[in-house]
Order: C-alpha cells, then structure tokens, then sequence
C-alpha cells in the first residue's frame, strides 16, 4: 500500500507547489498593475498618508503639508487656497486631485522613478519618506493682482513671460478653496464637493487652460500672421464692405464698428476689427494656410503637459463660408485663453513661440534637483512678420479698439474679441495683449460679460485687467 | 528523519524527542504571541494591559495540550502538534488584529480562542476515550451514511446559503458547516470499508486496455460518492467541497488498491459531472468568469479584488502586523484570512504558512508510511490527503488559482465548527502516529537476530507466531514497507492477519489472549539514539 501512498505524497506535493508559484506569480507578475489600479483604496490611502512635498510661487507655500493626530498621519493644506486653486488643484481622498496635485502627484508622494534611491535611504535610515518640492514660475504678485481684477466676474486671466514660456499667472474665477476638499473630515468633504459641483458658477472648472471658447476677434490675430506669411503687409488693401453675404448662404455678416463700405488696409481693419475684411482675407488666403498658421501658434495640438491643458481648434473640412467665418472667430473654432496668451507670446517673441510651462524645478527633500526645464522654441512666423503685427496691435491699443489698455510709457499691444455662442447669453469679452521690455503676454477672458456685442465694449471690459496685470509685472 | 536504525540497521525505531517536540512547540506559539505584541506595538506603540493573561492562557494552552497529548501518547508524532499551535497562533493574532479596526474593538479573537480551547478538549478527550483506534472500523456504514447525511445537510430546510454557496446549516443560532465533521467521519467510513475491501477491489475485474477495470457490482460506493458530490457541486454551488469528497474517496481507493484505473475513472467521472453542471447551471459559469476575469465585473467580484488589492499592497515581505488594510477584504477574519496574512506577512508568511500546511500533510503521509495496519494506514493518508484538498481550494482559491469556494482555512479562519473538526483531524492523526512510530515489539535478543540475518544459509525455525521471524530480503512486502515498518512483524504474514493477532496493543488495553506472554515486552528505545 506503500507506493500509492508515496504518489499520492507526489500530488499533494504538486498542489502545495502549485499554490506556492501562484502567490509568487501575484506577487511578481500582477503586483504592478494591481498597485496602479485607481480602484485600489489601499495604495490610494498610502499616498494620502504621505508627507507630501510642497508646491512654491517664488518662494511663497502655496500647498503644503502639516502632521495631524489622525489616520492620515499628514494634512495637505493650501494657505491662499482659492488664490492658487487653479495652480496646485485639489487633493482630496474621495474625489481624486486635479492640477499640479494630479499631474506631478509621484513627484509631491515621493513615489516617482526619479525618487527611487531617496526611498531605498529612507527605509534604511528609519526617516519617514518627504515628497519633493515642486517651484512653479507664478508670480505671487501677478496672480493676486489678476484675481483682484477679475473679482466677481466669471473668467480667466493667463500671463506669460514670452522670452521662456514661463506662465506668470493663471486665474480662473470663481475660484474654491482646495482646503474644503483636502479636509480629512470626510464628511466635510464630500458636503463641499456636492456644494462646489452644484455651483452655476462651476467653480471646479479651470477656464484659464482647461476649458475652449470661441475667440471672436482675438483670432483675427491668427488670419493677420498668416496674410503677412503669405505676401501681404499691413497697408494691404482688403475690401471691407458694410455687409458681406457668405457664398452659398443667405448669412449676412456685418461689423460692428465703422469700417466705412469700400476698403481698408489690414491694420486698420485691426484697429478697428472690420469683420468682412477678414472674412475676405480668410477667403483669400483660404482655409489650409489659416489652419497651417493656428497650428504654429499650438491650435489642435496640447498646448502645455503641466496641467493638461484643453487643445484649441481650428476645425476640419471647411466650405468657403465657414472659412471666411473661421477667419474672424467664429464657427467651430475655440480657443482657451492660455493658447491666445501663446499667440499674443509669439507675436511679442518676434515670432519665436516658447512652449509654456508651470513647472520650473522639482527637487527632493534634500534640494537635489529631479527635473528642471529646459530652454526650448519654434518659429511661427518671419521676424519681419511679427514685427509688423506688433505694431498693428500697438495701434490698436493706441487707436483702435484698445484703448483701454493704453499705459503711459510702456508698448503695449492688443486685440480685443468678443463672441457669442447663444443669443439669449452674455457675449464672452477678450483681451489678448502683449508688452514689451521686460515682455509679457497677457490674454483676459471673461466668460459672462454683461454688455452690449461689440469689441469696443469687450475691450472696454476686459482691457484695463489686462492692462493692471501688466502694470504690476513692471 | 525521526526514524534510527538500531545496530542491524533492520529494525527502526522512531525517537520521540519529547524536548525537541517541546521547544518546537513553545517556537510555534511565540510566532502567534509574536503577531499579537507586534500588532499591539504597530497600532498603539505599547502592548494592552491585559498582555499578562493573555501570554498566561496562551503559553499555559500550549502546555497543558502538550504534557496531556505527551502523556498519552508518548510516541505521537513531535511535529504535528507544534505545527497546528502556528497556525492557531498566527490565525487567532490576524483576528485580534482585524478586531481592532472596528470602532469600538471588536471581541471575536476571544471567541475564537474559546472554540480553540472547545477543540483542544475534544481532541484530547478523544486521545483518551479512544483506546484503540482500531475500534472506529466497525462502522464503516453507519459512518458512511452518517458522513452522507451531513455532506447533505446543507440541502435540507436547515441549510443556509452564504457568499453563493449552500455549504452552512444554522441551528439553535449557530452555524455549522456539517463538511467540517464530514471530512472526519467520511474518511473513517472509507478507511475502514477499503481496508475490507481492498484485494477484492484489487485483483477482481476485466482487463481493457492495461487497465484492470473494476467490477461493476463494485462501482456502487464510487457511485455514490459521484452523484453526492454532484449534488454538493450542483446544489450547494460549491466545487471545493465537491472536489474534497470525492477527490478523498478517490485517492483513498486508489491508496487501498494502488490501481490507476479507479483515479482515470474518477477524473472522468468528475470532469463529466463538472462539464454537465458547466453547461446546465448559470452559476458555474459565474463562477469561472469571476475566477478568470475579476476585473471585468468590480462590484460582484469585489472580494476576489480586494483581495488581490492586498496581496499587491503587501508585496514580498509585507506591511507588517497592524500596518496593512486587510479590513478592506470583506471576510477577512474567516474565508480570507489568508489574503490577509498575504497583506500584513506578505508573500513570505503566506509561502510559510503554506508550507507548515505542507508538514502537516506530509506527517500525516508519514504516519501513514509508517504505519502497519491497513486501517490505519488508510485513515492517515484519507485525513491528510483531505487536509491537504481543503488547503488547497481554500488557498488555491483566495488566490485565484482555482475558482473560489467557500471551504474554512483549517486551523486559522474565524469559526467553531472548523476549530473542533480540524482539532478531531489532528487528534486522530497524534493517535495513528503514536501506534505507527511505537518501537516494535522486543526480539528474543539483539545479537540473536543479527546472527541470524548474516547469515544467508541459516535455516530458521519459526516461532509459533510468525511475526517474530526476521527479516528476509527477498520478502516482498518487506521491501516495499522500507524502513517504515519494524521488520519483525512484517514478514509473510499478510497485514490483515498480522492485525488480527493485534501485536500493537495499547499499554493499557486487555492483554490478548492469542499473545504469548513474552511478546508483551516492549523494546523501550532511550531518546538520542
């Protein structure tokens, strides 16, 4: 009975290994993608529990982190929480992290790749793991001054340092306060959040990056770049008539300040923001080079990785009247107000566009440098070219429809916008503006703009935030 | 291992390393007290108050079980006891440790630790009630029958179904799983009719194609077993207590007649009824998808996930008492207790506690080498085979190496019914092993049987009872007994005959009256040797 006995022992034998290889194969094989599961509480609870790494505007904290007597262990907390919601984002334990929170969150937890040797340290030292540190290139001033302007306006201001693509400022109102979601009263929380969510005024919403509007006349700066591309300059004539009936259409487009019935040169259709000029540039430059251009500006492509910024479009597939539309503005096209920062950027950098980014440095708890970002650019356009629309846009803020930006003593050019998606709603207002030495790009958006449809209303609006924003960059 | 060779390297002897079977004992129940002081310094950074009485019941359990166990059976094996007070221990600390993440703590560790103390009595109220193991063959059909019952209970008005599977039965506010005590009498009921039965089923039969197939009027028993275990798969939606029993029958036939051809016959039985209930019963299928693709349905496989969640979380070497999540498995105390050792001991304590399974069953196997009566040797293998089925689809399951099932982990998972049945398995094992490892009986004299076996052409005169004659190499079941039998008594005589002339008589049972008084000497080895 003895050698059944020992095969039976050789069966069992291949069951207890069986099991032994398949804990090993969880354990070897699965760990990764079970670990990364975003359904995973347990990995998700770790890094709420860790002592994140604070987030910086110059040197001011505008997250960090405190130790709290509770399960957590840490507290994440923002001490001018709605002031730079738009920045850092949330972090909360039921509802997930926006942001720098969500795009750099290895980094702040301490778990990225690049921190693997200061977590080997750490576990054989005993210190308790320090997320790292991450500099963002806001301006503390800028972004005060942006938010103040704004005020109860619902909208959006982003500036940027043309010369690096370095992103000044960037507010969104109305803004929350992040502290509301981080709190570790869960209960607080999820009150908050349901409160925030049910907001008109979306305030969770980022409006700087994250969300695309029709840009009005603003995107005449685009259909402008690329008529200088293409042979024309700014005393180019453009037949500008009062009222412009689309082909194959019974649409008729008018304008909306005097830009007389017979012809102008493209800079005063600038100045003045004479629809059916552009909508005949658009026609004649057609709607391949209009889109070639956009696209240099980062139309159709992810404009900033920082916080995943909204690609703006410039659409497919036109027919000749929604070109001459697209031309001015309107159809399909949307753009955030981080990408005519980016325009106004190029055109300031003498056509030099620099990608944006929020991110300067990330360093670990013992300042070793993780990441620093580097120096980068591509042309949109001909020195020559850019030049030339500088100085449509100075006129413009010097004679045209900006004058509310005008500011003693400084270069300051523009190009106001306005557009309407829905009759029954406020136009949306915008400023895209630059100034020169030291440079900033400076566009303003404002969402629910509670005055009449035209540009010199919307530059009457929008251009003096833009024009105290630039006052306090000096 | 434990096995020596005295002088003529014939006659085996196993020691009983009373001190090494102590500390073992004591090294065991540290590993639990360990879990219970690291969970108390992880959570709170100081052990409770009450640490004293704890470590006191505790370490004074561990005693008593082990000087009355000693006692009583003074060649048990050494291993089998240690090895279940681990598994006790780590299980009983996991349990603390999940009681204290409820707010206020929860109590069930103490519970527990009452069934613990349940099961330690009836196993050593067994050890001593049982005189001679043997007696438990007399029933093979009432056992049988009794076993049925229970694996059937379920079915009945008082059965529950719980987490899918209709394996509970709920009576006078408790639940039972009647599996639990199945197992036991089940394997008594086939050990005793196998080892009755077991040439006739060996030798009778057609011959097709090499395999000697049984005779038809023998099937009945497989029979029966096949349609019980359909019923239990189908009905009671629980392939792991399926695949127990019958897996047990099986490998018990196959261990009584050491023919192939009843393991082909019952694969294929099984792999029918398996693929029939597959096509005919919504819920198998169910339960493969849930097995093979968890994820693909979050809410209804939320356990099996939560699960994988913490072994994932606990990696190699795991967060540590106390520092993991296994409060986020649902069930964790019982069904999953293992998934949350994977958490806290990570993959190492689950591979150890594994493993410690593993010796158990290997002890068990041992024992069941080693022993000399059919009976016994049957009863051995049929328990630890069971035991190690059970750990497997438990484990095998909480793993997702097989479909999950909703058997008890034995000696860890949160419940009575498991406690004292599994306490009944080993108690029956200690006493198996303590007949299969005592010295054999005395030889005329030490040099005598030496001279003898030297000698090749040495016509011997056999004493009137055959046993006492020496070993000869040529003797077949010599050979195949190896070293696990004592050489006296295993020559010619058929086993079943030697068993009748009873030479292992218990110390205290009735002298035999077919035994001469010389043979009731017993060859008293001294420990070392």
């Amino acid at each position: 009975m003895n050698s059944p006995i020992r095969r039976t022992a050789l069966v069992a034998s291949i069951l207890f290994l069986a099991l032994l290889v398949n804990v090993s194969i969880v354990q070897l094989w699965r760990q990764g993608s079970l670990s990364a599961d975003d359904r995973n509480r347990r990995v998700l609870d770790a890094e709420f529990a860790q002592n994140r790494g604070a987030i910086l505007a110059g040197d001011t904290q505008i997250a960090t982190t405190t130790p709290i007597k509770d399960r957590f262990r840490y507290q994440r907390s923002y001490p001018q929480g709605s002031l730079y919601a738009t920045v850092t984002g949330w972090y909360a334990y039921d509802f997930g992290r926006s942001g720098l929170e969500a795009k750099y969150s290895t980094e702040l937890a301490g778990t990225a790749s690049s921190q693997t040797v200061d977590r080997l340290v750490d576990l054989f030292t005993g210190a308790t793991p320090v997320g790292a540190t991450i500099q963002t290139t806001i301006n503390a001033k800028l972004q005060q001054v942006a938010t103040q302007q704004l005020g109860t306006k619902k909208g959006a201001v982003v500036a940027i340092d043309p010369t690096t693509g370095a992103i000044l400022a960037m507010v969104s109102t109305p803004t929350y306060d992040p502290n509301k979601l981080a709190t570790h009263d869960l209960a607080a929380a999820r009150s908050a959040w349901t409160t925030l969510n049910a907001d008109p005024g979306k305030p969770l919403s980022d409006r700087s990056t994250r969300e695309i509007y029709p840009p009005g006349s603003t995107f005449k700066l685009v259909t402008a770049a690329a008529a200088l591309e293409n042979g024309m300059t700014p005393d180019t004539l453009v037949n500008t008539p009062s009222q412009l009936t689309l082909p194959n259409s019974s649409s008729v487009l008018g304008n909306e300040s005097n830009c007389g019935n017979t012809q102008q040169t493209m800079d005063q259709a600038l100045q003045l923001s004479c629809n059916t000029a552009f909508a005949n540039l658009g026609a004649t430059l057609g709607a391949e080079k209009i889109r070639a251009q956009a696209e240099k500006f980062g139309f159709d492509s992810t404009p900033m990785t920082d916080v995943n910024a909204a690609k703006s479009q410039f659409p497919a597939k036109l027919d000749a009247a929604q070109t001459m539309l697209s031309a001015i503005g309107q159809y399909d096209v949307a753009a955030s107000p981080l990408q005519m920062a980016m325009v106004a950027a190029a055109i300031c950098n003498n056509g030099v566009l620099k990608t944006p980014y929020l991110v300067s440095e990330v360093r670990s708890a013992d300042l070793r440098v993780l990441y620093r970002h580097g120096p980068d650019g591509k042309p949109t356009m001909s020195t020559a070219s850019a030049q030339a629309l500088q100085q449509m846009m100075v006129n413009v803020v010097q004679k045209g429809t900006g004058t509310k930006a005008q500011l003693p003593g400084v270069v300051v050019g523009g190009k106001t916008g306005t557009a309407q998606t829905d009759p029954t709603k406020n136009p949306y207002a915008w400023f895209v503006s630059f100034a020169k030495n030291p440079d900033i790009a400076v566009a303003v958006f404002i969402e629910d703009a509670n005055v009449e449809r035209n540009d010199i209303a919307g530059g009457a609006l929008a251009g003096p935030i833009a024009k105290a924003v630039i006052q306090a960059s000096r | 291992m434990s096995a020596t060779a005295v002088s003529t390297g014939d006659a085996v002897v196993h020691r009983r390393r009373p001190v090494i079977g102590l500390l073992l004992l004591v090294l065991a129940q540290v590993i639990g007290a360990a879990g219970y002081v690291l969970t108390h310094l992880d959570i709170d950074g100081r052990l409770p108050s009450g640490w004293p009485v704890v470590f006191l019941a505790w370490f004074g359990v561990g005693l008593a079980t082990y000087v009355l166990v000693r006692w009583r059976l003074p060649h048990a094996d050494p291993v089998l006891l240690p090895a279940t007070f681990l598994l006790v221990g780590v299980g009983l600390g996991m349990i603390h440790r999940i009681d204290l993440i409820a707010e206020p703590a929860r109590h069930d560790a103490e519970t527990q630790f009452v069934w613990l103390l349940l099961g330690i009595v009836t196993a050593v109220a067994l050890v001593f009630l049982v005189k001679d193991y043997r007696l438990l063959r007399r029933f093979p059909y009432v056992l049988f029958l009794a076993g049925l019952v229970l694996l059937l209970l379920p079915l009945s008005p008082l059965g529950v179904e719980l987490n899918g599977s209709r394996i509970w039965i709920r009576l006078l506010g408790y639940s039972f799983q009647p599996a639990e005590v199945a197992k036991l009498v089940l394997s008594l009921a086939f050990a005793g009719y196998l080892a009755d039965t077991k040439d006739v089923l060996a030798m009778a039969g057609p011959r097709v194609l090499g395999f000697t197939l049984p005779r038809a009027r023998d099937l009945g028993p497989i029979a029966v077993m096949w349609v019980a275990s359909l019923l239990v798969l189908i009905y009671q939606k629980d392939l792991g207590t399926s695949m127990l029993f019958f897996g047990l029958f099986v490998a018990m036939v196959y261990v009584a007649t050491g023919r192939g051809s009843w393991v082909v016959l019952g694969a294929l039985l099984f792999a029918a009824g398996g693929w029939f209930a597959y096509q005919k019963f919504a819920y198998v299928g169910v339960r493969v998808s849930s097995w093979l693709h968890p994820f693909s349905d979050y809410d209804k496989n939320y356990q099996v996930i939560q699960a994988q969640f913490g072994f994932a979380y606990g990696g190699l070497l795991g967060r540590g008492w106390g520092l993991g999540r296994p409060g986020l498995t649902p069930l964790a105390k019982s069904d999953f207790i293992t998934a949350a050792i994977g958490e806290e001991l990570g993959i190492v304590g689950l591979v150890a506690v594994i493993l410690v399974y593993g010796i158990i069953v290997a002890r068990g196997l041992r024992t069941a080498l080693s022993c000399t009566q059919p009976f016994g040797k049957l009863l051995s293998a049929g328990l630890s085979l069971v035991f190690a089925l059970q750990v497997f689809a438990i484990i095998g399951g909480v793993t997702r190496l097989l479909p999950l099932t909703g058997l008890t982990t034995p000696f860890m998972s949160q419940g009575g019914s498991s406690m004292v049945a599994n306490w009944l398995v080993v108690a029956v094992m200690l006493v198996v092993s303590n007949d299969a490892r005592r010295p054999a009986v005395v030889r005329e004299s030490e040099a005598d049987v030496a001279s003898l076996s030297a000698d090749a052409t040495q016509v011997i005169s056999v004493p009137q009872l055959r046993r006492s004659a020496p070993r000869t190499a040529a003797t077949p079941s010599a050979v195949e007994e190896e070293q696990g039998a004592p050489s006296a008594q295993t020559v010619v005589v058929p086993e079943d005959e030697m068993e009748a002339t009873a030479p292992f008589r218990l110390p205290d049972a009735p002298p035999n009256p077919s035994q001469p008084p010389q043979q009731s000497q017993r060859f008293q080895p001294e420990e070392g040797q």
